[in-house]
């Protein structure tokens, strides 16, 4: 069953277009790496996924049920139904480049928020699970820690626990390891890694080519806001076949 | 020079007198400031044009007229229009108390209310996306990040109002009203002291404001500590 559908989505800035009809499906249990240089658009891409940038046509399924979009009069399409959105968000959690926790709340407040005051779960219940997700990306020592007292590995690690606490369908990462010092990205991708071992359904935009290669089961390349190539990332990293992939992978690949 | 003890000492209950006025006119317009300025901060960060521009303008005429005047254009002023001594406000509109405190609450709401602008628009970018991802709805956002999170971190500023709101206070006395100041003036009028009179009250601001700050401390200390340094 396809856990997330999108397709042919387009998105402008103004008169340049950054997405020129950009598609992907995941199955439950894929892991889909979206690789390319900076400016390809592959951060926009996913922030199109749960709408947090407005695209300019395509449609996004979950679990099978389209999201209704409407034109808005920036020439962008919005979300028909406001409600439909956030119920779809809630079953599609992000995970920032820089973490975005709530500054002004302890790693577990961080985790039970949305459990509690989105999903509506009994505030003990959220309790247990957030105590569990942090026990479980290796953090659990820190639950009482506001954000600005931790390392950057370690937000990291309660913001992947902060979209565990959720129970998504799908979870979408956004560089999830480029805000990180090199000797903590270990950890976050330890962790990742885990989650895909267990079959969860995951996005992952990543300049990580070990990741890439090694965890995901599906590698998008993006090139000027195109699918340039796609497939088995062991493939298509080993033998890339567009001279945009070969340039890119020469550059980045050690 | 001598300063004369005595006279001071024995009017000292006209001051306790006095402080409990500033106290009670303190209180009622923080209490009724704040909650105006809620809403009036709410509408200045608002993306809508017109209801931006109702919240700009009240609090561009407040802050850019003195305090003095608006003071006196509610209790003198007012009082002019037959109407209004007609109305079913006159008994409050006659009333100095309350003349004072509600020129005190509006005064002090427009300038918490952009306290509390600028408080919400600095809210980093990246903890509003986390909420709309996570499928909040926007009151939800306010109500649990945006504003918990903006009114820590307006504490500093805040407590820096309150402090200027105290010495305001003092300009009741020119409505009649006793308090510290009024205090002080009575105890001038008398003995024909002012210096005694006026250190006296400036003693007792001198001691509130050095409550309020501490009080102010313990509140940064309970909600603001995720922005100082770890401790542990």
């Amino acid at each position: 069953m396809n856990k997330l559908e999108v397709q042919d989505l387009h998105k402008c800035y103004g008169s340049h277009e950054v997405l020129k009809g950009v598609s992907l499906t995941a199955k439950a249990g894929d892991v889909i790496s979206i690789i390319g240089s900076s400016g390809s658009g592959k951060s926009t891409f996913l922030r199109c996924i749960n709408l947090l940038e407005q695209p300019k046509s395509g449609r996004i399924l979950l679990n099978n049920e389209e999201l209704k979009l409407v034109s808005n009069k920036d020439g962008g399409l919005k979300a028909a139904d406001p409600k439909q959105l956030q119920r779809m968000r809630s079953r599609l959690s992000m995970v920032f480049q820089h973490f975005n926790l709530w500054s002004h709340m302890t790693a577990l407040e961080n985790i039970i928020e949305a459990p509690v005051h989105v999903l509506g779960m009994p505030k003990k219940e959220a309790l247990e699970k957030a105590e569990h997700y942090l026990n479980k990306v290796g953090v659990y020592h820190r639950k009482d820690a506001y954000p600005g007292h931790m390392s950057g590995g370690e937000q990291q690690r309660v913001a992947i626990a902060r979209a565990l606490a959720v129970e998504p369908e799908v979870m979408l990462f956004d560089e999830p390891t480029s805000a990180l010092d090199p000797e903590l990205v270990g950890d976050v991708l330890k962790v990742m890694q885990a989650l895909a071992q267990e079959g969860r359904t995951m996005v992952v935009v990543t300049h990580e080519m070990g990741f890439a290669r090694e965890v995901s089961n599906q590698l998008i390349f993006l090139h000027k806001g195109l699918v340039e190539e796609s497939g088995n990332p062991r493939e298509v990293l080993v033998n890339p076949k567009s001279e945009r992939l070969q340039q890119f992978l020469s550059g980045s690949l050690k | 020079m001598i300063f004369d003890y005595n006279v001071v000492w024995e009017n000292l209950p006209l001051y306790f007198g006095g402080l409990l006025i500033t106290l009670k006119l303190l209180a009622l317009s923080l209490f009724f400031g704040l909650l105006a300025a809620l809403p009036l901060g709410l509408m200045r960060v608002s993306k809508i044009a017109w209801v931006n521009l109702l919240a700009w303008s009240y609090t561009y005429v407040i802050r850019g007229t003195p305090m003095l005047v608006q003071l006196f254009l509610i209790y003198y002023g007012l009082a002019q229009f037959e109407a209004v001594r007609e109305s079913i406000l006159w008994p409050w509109l006659s009333s100095a108390t309350f003349c004072a405190c509600l020129a005190f609450a509006i005064n002090t709401s427009a300038y918490t209310a952009e306290i509390i602008a600028g408080s919400l628009k600095s809210t980093p970018p990246g903890e509003i996306e986390a909420a709309r991802a996570i499928g909040m709805s926007k009151a939800k956002m306010y109500r649990r990040i945006l504003l918990p999170s903006a009114l820590r971190r307006a504490l500093p500023q805040y407590s820096n109002e309150v402090i200027m709101m105290l010495q305001t206070t003092s300009l009741a006395s020119i409505v009649t009203l006793i308090d510290i100041t009024g205090a002080a003036r009575t105890v001038n009028a008398q003995f024909y002291l002012p210096f005694e009179a006026y250190i006296t009250a400036g003693v007792f601001y001198l001691c509130l404001t050095f409550i309020l700050v501490k009080l102010f401390k313990l509140a940064e200390r309970r909600w603001l500590s995720y922005l100082a340094p770890r401790k542990h």
